[in-house]
């Protein structure tokens, strides 16, 4: 019996490692199977209606990237960084030489400079890839992204599509269906906002295009064409498969996590210390 | 940005008055003494046949920008003993309103020129705003009034006061209020409240979904309308979790599962809402809501408000990000305690 478990496990673990092989290969080298042609909404267009989660670790780092330690070395194996293939096309992000040197700061110093630890806004497209669902609510003249991550949320203009009125965190951005796709065009960004927790960054020069492609009933293609002269030298793309959260109740909870970082932020400007 | 809203809403509000002339209820005449369906609200004889306009899947389409700015109050005031103003008192009430909002900045003061009510667009007289001639957004019971506490309830409020008690509003950014924590608005809700400017919000549908944007805190509900359970009591949240369905063309949402830390007229975290949005016009949801909640009040009460379409589109409201007012006031309670304690220290001439 034991031996029959045994046997079971590894042809378990060997079927889920082609799997995960086959799924890194998917994320940055092969384009969705374009024959795939999505169940129609209502209105005509591909149904892009769900909730949907990267299952990745770009969110660590976008770039091909080894296991490392936690920087928080109490959280030990918890807050330690799983290895990735990356999701860039061509493997290397790049980089002006200055913003290089900038970027390589921001990890160095990511427990103070990550906006993530802070609760700001994720901005894009780092929002479509962080450990959390979010919603496509595809309304007619609004196609909506409701992330659960600090209920960041992006208006896709579809009609009355303008400029940008102002910079924000999460961009200004107009859409448009190519076909089987969803194209949405972002810009008017401030530079605030990081790529990932690997220091990767933007400046308020940051144009990106983005496309949702249905590849099957349950998973989607993203695809972000990035450009910002002022911190690359050309443009650069990623890609990745995102995944519909099939479970019957799925749904966007809260994660208002402003409460949950007030005291890292003005803990220090408390009348009394705070009562452990 | 609320200038740029306000100069929008001013011509919204015109618009918005002479599409609710044909409102019964909204105008004061006949009014219905109980908790009002949509139907008996609208129910006068519209100028025009008008249509419900639906989206692609047949659901009644509430989608655009919508805005929920009043000078109603949520009780009725203890001088007032009728349920409706005349068009002239609710004229002159809301301009007396307007006016005492604009005053709270003098021209030429330093508070003029952090938030200059008429300039910004910050007094509600310059947002969407639907007629209302209501003298209490509550409409059950008849007497405008939230009904009595239960001792429970009672029982709450005292706990609440006394936990707050000696604690000032600047020890911490925990001990000062959830709006500047840059939390949550006070009426987020559910139910929906009006706040003090920027009372925005922004519907979208999806064939099974209702998602309502509000403006500030970029607060937003995604509303499931597949007939699901709420989910586990163990599910706590600011906002609760919302399930909606549609009951003709009523969209009805119940809403359970608070945390009770926003907690909306001191309710408890056991309050169920339930809302309801209908669409009366081009221009006007008439939004209600019932507030069962047992063991704070003697009986569930309801109350009901329109909204009014308003012009897009919301702006990102990215509050904690810029929330450098709670970090100064911060700062500037500790200097000022500082500065007390070192006066304290040296001997007076």
């Amino acid at each position: 019996m034991r031996l029959r478990i045994g046997t079971w496990t590894w042809v378990a673990a060997l079927a889920a490692g082609v799997v995960l092989v086959s799924v890194s290969v998917v994320s940055t080298q092969q384009p969705a199977a374009r024959a795939y042609r999505a169940p129609r909404a209502p209105d005509g267009h591909p149904n892009l209606n769900g909730i949907w989660q990267a299952m990745n670790t770009a969110h660590w780092d976008i770039e091909a990237h080894s296991a490392g330690p936690s920087a928080v070395r109490d959280l030990g194996a918890a807050g330690a960084v799983p290895a990735g293939l990356g999701v860039v096309e061509g493997g290397e992000l790049p980089y002006r030489p200055e913003a290089l040197t900038k970027k390589k700061e921001n990890l160095a110093d990511r427990l103070k400079l990550d906006p993530e630890i802070k609760c700001y806004l994720p901005g894009v497209p780092r929002a479509t890839y962080m450990p959390f669902p979010f919603q496509i609510i595809q309304g007619g003249e609004h196609v909506m992204l409701v992330h659960e991550f600090a209920g960041a949320v992006r208006t896709v203009y579809m009609t009355n599509q303008t400029e940008a009125p102002a910079d924000s965190w999460m961009g200004w951005s107009n859409g448009r269906w190519e076909g089987e796709s969803l194209v949405v065009d972002t810009r008017g960004f401030n530079d605030l906002s990081w790529f990932d927790r690997a220091g990767n960054f933007h400046s308020d020069a940051l144009h990106v295009v983005e496309r949702f492609t249905p590849r099957s009933a349950d998973t989607l293609l993203y695809e972000a064409t990035i450009e910002d002269p002022k911190v690359f030298t050309r443009p650069w793309k990623m890609s990745m498969p995102l995944y519909r959260r099939v479970e019957a109740n799925a749904q966007i909870l809260e994660f208002r996590c402003v409460e949950f970082v007030e005291d890292l932020m003005y803990g220090h400007l408390r009348k009394e210390p705070r009562k452990q | 940005m609320s200038c740029r809203l306000g100069i929008v809403s001013a011509a919204m509000l015109v618009s918005g008055i002479a599409a609710l002339a044909g409102h019964a209820a909204l105008a004061g005449q006949a009014p219905p003494a109980q908790s009002a369906t949509p139907r008996a609200v609208s129910g006068a004889t519209p100028a025009r046949a008008w249509v419900q306009p639906r989206t692609p899947d047949g659901q009644p389409d509430l989608q655009g920008f919508w805005s929920n700015s009043t000078y109603v109050p949520l009780e009725r005031p203890n001088a007032v003993t009728k349920a409706f103003y005349t068009p002239e008192e609710a004229a002159a009430i809301r301009k007396a309103a307007a006016s005492r909002e604009q005053a709270q900045t003098a021209p030429g003061t330093v508070d003029d020129v952090h938030y200059d009510f008429s300039q910004f667009g910050l007094d509600r007289s310059q947002a969407a705003q639907a007629p209302n001639l209501r003298t209490s957004l509550i409409i059950d019971p008849p007497d405008g009034k939230i009904p009595p506490m239960t001792e429970d309830g009672r029982r709450r409020v005292a706990e609440r006061e006394a936990a707050t008690k000696g604690v000032g509003r600047w020890d911490s950014a925990e001990s000062n209020q959830l709006d500047d924590r840059c939390l949550i608005m006070a009426g987020a809700g559910p139910p929906m409240m009006d706040a003090a400017y920027n009372s925005n919000y922004h519907i979208v549908q999806a064939p099974g979904y209702v998602m309502i944007l509000t403006e500030m805190i970029h607060d937003v509900r995604v509303i499931p309308l597949d007939g699901r359970a709420a989910p586990s009591e163990r599910v706590r949240q600011w906002m609760g979790t919302s399930r909606g369905r549609w009951e003709g063309d009523t969209l009805v949402v119940e809403t359970t599962n608070f945390n009770g830390k926003n907690p909306f007229r001191n309710s408890s975290e056991r309050m169920r809402v339930t809302e309801r949005f209908r669409r009366v016009s081009d221009q006007v949801i008439l939004y209600g809501f019932t507030i069962d909640d047992p063991s704070t009040w003697t009986r569930p009460w309801t109350a009901e408000m329109p909204m009014q379409k308003t012009t897009g589109p919301l702006f990102e409201h990215a509050c904690h990000e810029g929330n450098f007012g709670l970090y100064n006031t911060l700062v500037g309670a500790r200097l000022e305690e500082q500065r007390a304690a070192e006066a304290a220290r040296t001997p007076k001439k």
